[in-house]
């Protein structure tokens, strides 16, 4: 390997992409997840929960944006590949964004008495897009297969999402919030757990045995011993997160963000064992990162544009997290 | 039916339903603006009860503009594979620079601005407004240099069958791009202007006289009488771009069949495609030769000049009639109602039912003005490089036919709603007036349970 433009730039925009895709798993997780919980609360704290994201969402739902800008900016041929072969998922997610988006602000605007209405449609649009997200990952996984396994598969992967995100929206429910529905929060949280440690190994197991190439990167010595702290590290967190939830609030509400930071750091851990995986293909034994790249002058122009405003946003970012942090308070716009 | 169809009308349903969100957000932002500077330097509260009035109607469209938008950016790799494979090296990085700059500064910057007034300074409050409406703006650049780049291409080379750049400020700032950025830019401003005009008339009507109505009323009325004049030269200048660029949209836009002088503007008819001729014709003679090459004997391109790489002329031609009929009433309802305003202060009734109607105008004529221009692309995709049946992914006509009713069903829905929370929240700020004293100027906490968590 030769370490010049053509080589590098692909690869920066691989890191670039993953990024983004783990930011928006983590960020918009938990948004996504707070619909999810609706299902189980009642009205009184479904106004609590939306307020918990209110000024979040929109920024959340942009690193969508990015990381499939990037996959289509960077990718262009991959995108392609994927995306056609994951049409009718990539339709339902869509439908479900557009469902919780607008349901999202349409439930504060209409008369009072509509309101459940778009309530309901923010629980089944957040569900439908986790879904959908989930299955795009178990179909992913197994190399855009299409057969009937891949079907089943895709469907496991979908409900363990969708918990995992509810476990999100949990956690951030324990940071955000105080008294009845932060304990409810903390049991949704533990139910929400297992589901999502029973996803997490399947993928984990499914992915070497899809295909040969994968088994042979991870269990091939000396890799195994430095791969291990990746799986050994996301079971003691689980273990550690698990135990959590019967001392949790704890008093003075000390360390009430630890639990969501916990789950990010386990999600980034499951996300790097992914990226292992298949690093270097974009489309699974199909097309390499180098292969599906675009032309390296463009690719300069956008890593330029990019390292000057990622920066920004991220610190931007900061400080909105800053403004609106504590406990959440009824939303106004006066 | 054939994919290619169902997909054309697909991502043209996507991308209608989502430029009508845009076009409001891009002006908006601005005119909160304006409400904004306008309190700080007058301390008058009915300048931030229009901003609060205004700001819902911002959230809500925004969010549609931006649930909308994402759709757009699978939508080229669901159905459109072969257009970032042929020109991905271009798009690409505009594209970037769109989310890069333009959405994260919006997004991220919308929450202090819709609920942190009390929670941050009113300078960094003002600033977020700023930064919200430039990001709009910023947006709006990057995409129309792309689409514009699409109608008349310049900066690049074809290596190996696909387009590689070669000089970028060539590619952004290409032969159409300053004149449809600024006819769009335009348009966003008259579509707000008569949005605010026709809302605040709505209030008017059932009998609101606030000092916040009359505010957003005249400001509404204000910046619709000056930009619509503004925007008929600039389409005029739009136009002739056009005529050296892309003659064959012309010819179909004017419905004329033969190059040659002393050509007439057609005012009716009905274009046959077959038979190459028009049917039922009302014309001006001399009229299109004067218009576009500005004297009689001015030769304007003909249609079968073009043989069989040209678009289709029906639609174009009475989108571009639409587009204009909707511009001439624009300037007839805001001379007079400015006329009324500022001259008598006050506003007549049949004049204000004009106008509420007319609250939606801006949408009809920016949509029409888009058909005229991306129909008149065809058959290209970007012109002279790639036609839009070689782009097309291989996804059956099934699966799209079946994606496309569910997104028609769902756009029908949302836009009725849409519609109907807009008159619901004018009606409720009509009904409320000024609340005295402003409970953010007490600076105590609201208790509104129907409005938490918006």
């Amino acid at each position: 390997m030769t370490y010049d433009w053509q080589t590098l730039l692909p690869l920066i925009f691989a890191g670039l992409m993953g990024v983004a895709i783990l930011v928006y798993v983590i960020l918009d997780g938990f948004d996504l997840g707070i619909g999810i919980l609706f299902a189980a609360a009642d009205d009184r704290e479904k106004d609590i929960m939306v307020n918990t994201i209110g000024p979040f969402w929109d920024a959340n739902e942009t690193w969508l944006v990015l990381a499939v800008g990037l996959l289509l900016v960077a990718f262009p041929a991959a995108h392609g590949v994927i995306l056609t072969a994951l049409y009718l998922p990539v339709f339902a997610l869509l439908i479900g964004l557009i469902l919780r988006g607008i349901a999202f602000d349409f439930r504060a605007k209409v008369p009072a008495h509509r309101k459940r209405r778009w309530n309901m449609l923010f629980l089944a649009g957040s569900l439908i897009a986790s879904l959908a997200q989930g299955y795009m990952l178990g179909v992913y996984v197994l190399g855009l297969e299409t057969g009937l396994g891949a079907i089943a598969f895709g469907l496991l992967t979908a409900v363990c999402l969708a918990a995992a995100y509810g476990a999100m929206g949990a956690a951030w429910l324990i940071y955000k919030t105080e008294g009845a529905l932060q304990k409810k929060a903390v049991v949704w949280l533990r139910g929400a757990l297992v589901l999502t440690a029973i996803g997490m190994a399947a993928v984990s197991l499914a992915t070497p045995l899809a295909s040969p190439r994968i088994f042979d990167r991870w269990f091939i010595w000396p890799e195994m011993l430095y791969l291990s702290p990746l799986p050994i590290l996301s079971a003691l967190l689980f273990v550690y997160l698990w135990r959590e939830t019967f001392n949790l609030p704890k008093p003075g509400d000390a360390h009430a963000l630890r639990p969501f930071l916990t789950l990010a750091l386990i999600f980034a851990l499951g996300f790097a064992g992914l990226a292992w995986s298949f690093y270097p293909f974009v489309v699974p034994d199909r097309l390499t990162i180098w292969q599906a790249a675009a032309a390296p002058e463009s690719l300069a122009i956008i890593l330029a544009g990019t390292s000057l405003v990622l920066p920004v946003m991220i610190g931007a970012s900061f400080y909105v997290y800053r403004v609106f942090g504590g406990k959440a308070s009824d939303l106004s716009y006066d | 039916m054939d994919p290619l169809i169902l997909s054309r009308i697909q991502f043209g349903a996507n991308i209608s339903f989502h430029i009508l969100f845009p076009t409001i957000t891009i002006a908006l932002g601005w005119v909160l603006l304006f409400f904004k500077l306008r309190y700080n330097a007058t301390r008058d509260y009915a300048w931030m009860h229009a901003y609060f009035t205004w700001v819902k109607v911002f959230a809500l469209t925004f969010a549609l503009g931006v649930v909308t938008g994402i759709t757009m950016s699978f939508q080229f790799g669901t159905n459109w594979p072969g257009y970032m494979e042929k020109v991905g090296n271009i798009a690409g990085p505009l594209l970037a620079y769109e989310v890069l700059t333009a959405f994260f500064l919006e997004a991220v910057f919308l929450g202090i601005m819709l609920f942190g007034f009390r929670r941050v300074s009113n300078g960094v409050h003002t600033l977020a407004t700023v930064l919200v409406a430039g990001g709009t703006t910023l947006s709006a650049f990057w995409i129309l240099a792309l689409n514009s780049w699409m109608q008349t291409p310049a900066g690049f080379e074809i290596r190996d069958g696909v387009a590689h750049a070669t000089d970028w400020w060539a590619i952004v700032f290409n032969p159409s791009m300053p004149y449809r950025l600024t006819h769009m830019l335009l348009a966003s401003g008259l579509t707000v202007a008569f949005l605010i005009a026709g809302l605040s008339a709505l209030r008017y009507l059932t009998g609101d006289r606030s000092e916040s109505m009359w505010k957003a009323l005249r400001t509404g009325v204000g910046i619709g009488a000056i930009l619509i004049p503004i925007q008929i030269f600039v389409g005029d200048q739009h136009g002739l771009n056009t005529l050296e660029h892309q003659p064959a949209k012309i010819a179909a836009m004017e419905a004329n069949w033969e190059t040659g002088p002393n050509i007439p503007l057609v005012l009716f008819a009905w274009p046959d495609e077959a038979a190459r001729e028009n049917h039922y014709e009302v014309a001006i003679p001399n009229g299109a030769s004067i218009i576009l090459r500005h004297h009689a004997e001015g030769v304007v391109p003909g249609l079968n000049q073009f043989g069989e790489d040209r678009p289709p002329v029906l639609p174009l031609f009475w989108g571009f009639r639409i587009m204009v009929g909707t511009g001439v009433l624009m300037l007839l309802v805001s001379w007079s109602a400015a006329w009324f305003l500022y001259r008598r202060a006050r506003l007549p009734r049949p004049l204000a039912y004009l106008m509420v109607p007319m609250a939606f105008s801006g949408w009809v004529a920016t949509l029409a003005g888009w058909y005229v221009t991306e129909i008149g692309r065809q058959p290209w995709l970007v012109t002279g490089v790639l036609r839009t049946h070689e782009a097309l992914g291989p996804v059956p006509a099934g699966q799209v036919g079946f994606t496309l009713a569910l997104y028609l069903a769902l756009y029908a829905v949302l836009l009725i709603t849409y519609i109907g929370v807009l008159v619901h929240l004018a009606l409720k700020a009509g009904k409320e007036g000024d609340p005295e004293p402003s409970p953010a100027v007490e600076n105590r906490a609201l208790s509104q349970p129907v409005q938490a968590g918006e």
